[in-house]
């Protein structure tokens, strides 16, 4: 049987493709991916490197309709007879999961964060508070992964790429704009990410965040009420009512760790925290802890990322 | 405009967790269920603020037993005008899209509102399975939505920025934060909510496809190693070393 696993290409091939690549070809040998977008057979053959076998390109499709990838993607699942189908956990997964899951009539597993250990698969649940497993009783089924959560293997396949029509049909959803949000690294795939909280006391002090960030290469974030007031825009709040990151490295500073701010963060593998109050309650769920201020903490550690990566 | 908001309950953001029966059950004990803030906040908020510009009217649903109206009259305080319970316990997403879009096709909505995700299954699944299973299309992630009679104009998350999108009515829409701001219900909100209509329909015979099993709690973590301010290099120096992560 073979895995089919679907992905984005757009902004070509990142490290979320390795892992759902990786995390497929765990569960079965015959590895299918299936994409759209721009022909860049150099870099789609990147995921053979990662053991996929063959890969479907529909370069015909565009547009942001998740009703015509719907079909694209029911097309090959028929084509390739696929059992299992793959996708990385992101907005565009989130929008054709759940619509192939009907049109399939298979199970759906959203946000896997290991490979499957027997017929139960584990998922983030309570937003980052608990662990699920998760089992799925339909002949068919599909697993959205959770970015960050399964560290990329090399796995040498020969791959073919094959062009394919997965007869999109109709839209009836227009495209009218796209605003990209430069230069910025997306936080949800983001490895590093550097998050300010209302201890900060406003935005114009954010530049001591993004210096340390840009140092690092990493993401920004903040918690809530800093989103709320409008210092940050919204895509940057993480926590339980925001956005859940797992990333390697997460940075709090001025953040003071309330239990909805940590659901959002508590999968990170290492927590720094910087706060002036050492009874804050994020120090309990820290690696590291700094009792300082913000504002002399930071600019310091980014000096000595520099010092560091100068000398390394 | 007919509005259909689906609305689910969530245990206060404050719970803590903790599982039963050979950690097969979450454990209820002590825990306060609200409306998913998700469905509250943006969904239900930007559906009564349409129905205030252009008219109409604004209904919420859910599949649940008779302990779940409790939140049903919390969202008809904030000025939902009916709710329809679908009395049946909730198995998995998809049971419960097919059991919302069973009653959504013999209603004739122009618009289905969810929430993004609730914030205790974070699937993200039920409105895109009730837009595949009524034939409708669906936006995720909406952060902006603007009606021009039947048309809609919708900014959502795509990856790495925003998207803008024009699509006609019917539609299913995810809403995320930006589409509105949280209401608090008021004293004449909370009376009105006592004698709106809640109607109570049987479920449909519809399998689920898929069971949590079992749950389990993240293991604690050691003791935080606390670092002198007057010494950030040893703060790199461990993130380089112990944790391996720069
Ligand atoms: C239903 C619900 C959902 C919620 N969802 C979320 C969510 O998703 N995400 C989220 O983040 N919050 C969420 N919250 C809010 C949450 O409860 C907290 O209020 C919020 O996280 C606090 O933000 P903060 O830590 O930035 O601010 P504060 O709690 O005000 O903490 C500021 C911290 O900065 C420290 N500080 C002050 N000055 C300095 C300095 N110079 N240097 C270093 N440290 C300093 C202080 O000691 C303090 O610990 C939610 C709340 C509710 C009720």
């Amino acid at each position: 049987m073979a895995v089919l696993v679907y992905i984005n290409s757009e902004n070509g091939i990142t490290k979320n493709a390795y892992e759902v690549v990786t995390y497929a070809k765990k569960l079965e040998e015959q590895v299918i991916v299936i994409t759209t977008g721009p022909k860049d057979e150099s870099s789609l053959s990147k995921l053979g490197e990662y053991g996929a076998k063959k890969i479907l390109i529909d370069s015909s499709f565009s547009g942001k309709d998740s009703q015509q990838l719907t079909r694209i993607i029911g097309s090959a699942v028929e084509s390739t007879n696929a059992n299992t189908i793959v996708f990385s956990h992101d907005t565009v997964a989130k929008t054709i999961a759940p619509r192939l899951s009907v049109k399939l009539k298979a199970g759906l597993i959203s946000g896997a964060i290991e490979i499957p250990n027997g017929d139960k698969i584990k998922v983030n649940v309570f937003s980052g508070k608990a662990f699920g497993n998760v089992k799925i009783y339909s002949e068919k089924r599909i697993i959205s992964v959770l970015p960050n959560s399964i560290q990329p293997e090399k796995n040498q396949s020969n791959c073919i790429i094959e062009d394919f029509n997965g007869s999109a049909g109709d839209t009836r959803i227009k495209l009218i704009d796209t605003k990209k949000i430069e230069g910025d690294i997306p936080l949800p795939e983001a490895e590093l990410v550097v998050s300010g909280g209302r201890g900060l006391k406003g935005p114009e002090n954010w530049n001591i965040i993004e210096d340390l960030a840009k140092e690092l290469g990493a993401a920004t974030a903040c918690s809530r009420p800093v989103s709320d007031i409008g210092w940050r825009p919204h895509n940057e709040h993480v926590g339980q009512t925001g956005i859940a990151i797992r990333p390697n490295l997460y940075i709090a500073a001025g953040i003071s760790g309330a239990i909805q701010h940590l659901a959002g963060v508590n999968g990170s593998k290492t927590i720094v925290v910087i706060n002036t109050d050492s009874e804050a309650p994020f120090f309990k769920a820290a690696d590291y802890g700094i009792i300082g201020d913000a504002f002399e903490v930071l600019p310091r550690l980014t000096e000595s990322i520099k010092k560091f990566k100068a000398s390394n | 405009m007919k509005i259909l908001v689906c609305i689910s309950k969530s245990p206060d953001t404050t719970s803590k967790i903790s599982f039963i029966d050979n950690n097969s059950k979450f454990n209820e004990e002590g825990v306060q269920y609200i409306v998913n803030p998700y469905d509250e906040w943006y969904a239900l908020v930007r559906a009564l603020e349409l129905k205030e510009e252009n008219g109409g009217s604004v209904s919420i649903i859910t599949v649940g037993n008779s302990q779940d109206e409790a939140i049903m009259r919390k969202a008809l305080a904030i000025g939902a005008d009916n709710a329809i319970r679908i009395d049946t316990d909730p198995k998995d997403a998809y049971s419960v899209a097919m059991q919302i879009s069973e009653y959504a096709k013999k209603n004739n909505f122009d618009m289905i509102l969810t929430g993004k995700e609730t914030i205790n299954y974070n699937g993200s699944q039920v409105g895109g399975m009730i837009a595949e299973d009524m034939d409708l299309p669906f936006i995720s992630l909406a952060s902006k939505l603007e009606a021009n009679g039947n048309t809609l104009k919708i900014e959502s998350e795509d990856i790495g920025g925003i998207q803008v999108l024009e699509v006609n009515t019917p539609v299913v829409i995810s809403c995320a934060k930006g589409m509105a701001e949280q209401r608090i219900p008021n004293m004449r909100g909370i009376m009105a909510a006592r004698t709106k209509p809640l109607n109570i329909v049987p479920p449909i015979d519809v399998e689920s496809l898929t069971k949590f099993e079992s749950y389990n709690l993240p293991e604690a973590k050691s003791a935080c190693k606390m670092i002198n301010p007057e010494n950030i290099d040893e703060l790199v120096e461990l993130l380089h070393n112990e944790a391996k992560v720069i």
